[in-house]
């Protein structure tokens, strides 16, 4: 005889589904339920994570040059200043330019008239790539010749840190626990629907079923439910995103906010709910069968 | 076939249910075990099914081992019986054919398997017309026939029936152990576990008595209890 039916397992995993409907429909409700939290905290961390970068980026540290090099040479240091590890590119701006930067913010522009250029230094605006590497940075920086000073808002540095740091706990944290929350809850459901089928499971031992034979219907029951589930979720999870995201943006157009659009985590975010769909739904089944297999 | 060997059964609750049960049961034969409520019979039947392991001696069925025997190995012991509850323990969404070919299933055997064996069992307990029906549309005695398709499918060496006329009228009762005698004619051997006097009585048959855990007699008598 065979040991292995995937048919006969499908077909008693799908007719399961449909002779204990309600507790079907309330397993894929909890499965949908818990991805749309879950989904919504990664959605909301995805998006401060993007502001926070955002502002990062510009947040520029301020190497000056000292007055001893000429133009010339201050222009030869972009190279070096580059070639740092935590620097994602420098921009030159020559004493002039800074003059002209320094009278843009002021309305009454005669003041500056007889001001001469050169009371200003030479200066890169240096962008870096992780800002909370930026104390380190301005102790590069100013180990080149010829930088004199850095100017480098580390309070505001340390408190974008802080906030993603702050963020990506509290998303890991409510992840987890609404992963283990989702596996409780559709491993209970599962479980009464078990409760249902506990003299069928009963008489499958007695006639030399092995527990392998009986759990594989289930888990094919859990793995359908867990991926109608996930799909459902996935599908309101969009529409939910895109319609808040567009009044978001049609009502607070303060220009802080720019939320990124669901097409751009649509694929790991597909690939994130199918995983948890399938593992919820398919270690939930064989977590709820596990104490039935015991005779 | 089955040996039981200076068996003892004491449950976790202090319940001591067999006090050094000694029998034998060869291929082939058919045997009542009577007793009263509360005697050890059904205890017996849970050893022979590895339901419950012996406190102490040594219960052998079919080549294994029960008390020794590993957890993974409890299906093929199964497999080689075939069980009939008081209850019928009938799936009730499944109808009669599905009932008996579900147990063919539950060991790995093939549809084509299936298709060929089920409607042969159906033909020998007089079901071949009822394959469709439901376990609800049937009588008691019907019921109790679909057990008993269900428990000869697999092509068992032993049947145990644990009070199998116990939901049933006499003449049903009757029909019933008919059936197990003629299953027991064409090979396979038969336990029959009962309290029913006249039907034990109906028959010239072993009857294993068992009262307060211990065998108190064993052979071609009457049901002396």
């Amino acid at each position: 005889m065979r040991r292995w039916n995937t048919g006969y397992y499908i077909k008693e995993g799908v007719a399961g589904i449909f002779s204990h409907g309600l507790m079907s429909f309330a397993s894929v409700c909890i499965i949908i339920a818990c991805l749309i939290i879950m989904g919504s905290f990664m959605l909301l961390a995805v998006n401060v994570d993007a502001i926070i970068d955002k502002f990062e980026k510009d947040n520029v540290v301020l190497a000056f040059i000292g007055d001893a090099l000429s133009e010339q040479e201050a222009r030869a240091l972009e190279s070096r200043i580059e070639s740092l590890p935590n620097v994602e590119y420098a921009t030159f701006i020559s004493r002039d330019e800074a003059m002209q930067s320094f009278m843009e913010g002021f309305q009454d522009k005669s003041i500056f008239e007889n001001l001469d250029s050169s009371i200003l230094r030479h200066r890169y605006a240096v962008y870096m790539r992780d800002i909370s590497q930026t104390e380190q940075t301005q102790r590069d920086l100013l180990a080149i010749n010829g930088i004199v000073k850095v100017n480098a808002n580390l309070t505001i540095a340390r408190g974008f840190v802080t906030v993603r740091n702050i963020v990506s706990v509290v998303t890991i944290i409510l992840v987890a626990i609404l992963l283990v929350v989702s596996l409780f809850i559709m491993s209970n459901t599962i479980k009464l629907a078990t409760y249902d089928r506990r003299d069928e499971i009963a008489i499958m031992k007695m006639v030399g079923a092995t527990n392998g034979f009986i759990r594989w219907p289930f888990v094919f029951q859990g793995f359908i439910l867990g991926l109608v589930g996930a799909f459902s979720a996935y599908i309101a999870q969009w529409v939910i995103y895109t319609l808040v995201s567009n009044f978001i943006l049609r009502n607070y157009t303060i220009g802080i906010i720019s939320l990124i659009s669901f097409s751009q985590v649509a694929l790991p975010l597909f690939f994130i709910f199918s995983a948890v769909g399938f593992g919820v739904g398919v270690c939930g089944s064989a977590l709820a069968i596990k104490n039935y297999l015991r005779v | 076939m089955v040996q039981l060997i200076d068996v003892f059964k004491v449950y976790e609750n202090g319940t001591k249910a067999l006090k050094g049960v000694n029998f034998k049961l060869e291929a082939g034969e058919f045997a009542f075990l009577v007793g009263p409520s509360g005697s050890g019979k059904s205890t017996i039947i849970k050893l022979i099914t590895g339901e419950v392991a012996p406190t102490d001696g040594t219960v052998l069925v079919n080549g294994f081992n029960v008390g020794t025997m590993k957890m993974s190995k409890m299906p093929y012991l199964r497999r080689s019986l075939g069980v009939i509850f008081q209850d019928f323990r009938l799936i009730k969404k499944k109808n009669v054919y599905e009932n008996v070919a579900f147990a063919m299933y539950a060991i790995g055997a093939s549809s084509r398997e299936v298709r060929k064996r089920v409607p042969y069992v159906l033909q020998l307990v007089g079901l071949e017309d009822k394959a469709k029906m439901c376990p609800d549309e049937l009588s008691g005695g019907e019921q109790q026939r679909v057990a008993i398709a269900r428990a000869l499918v697999n092509n068992p060496s032993l049947i145990i029936a644990d009070e199998p006329t116990g939901n049933l009228d006499p003449a049903r009762s009757l029909e019933i152990i008919m059936l197990l005698n003629k299953i027991n004619e064409l090979g396979t051997t038969v336990l029959v576990v009962t309290h029913e006097k006249a039907l034990v009585d109906a028959f010239s048959r072993r009857v294993i008595a068992i009262d307060k855990g211990k065998i108190i007699s064993d052979g071609l008598d009457r049901y002396k209890i």
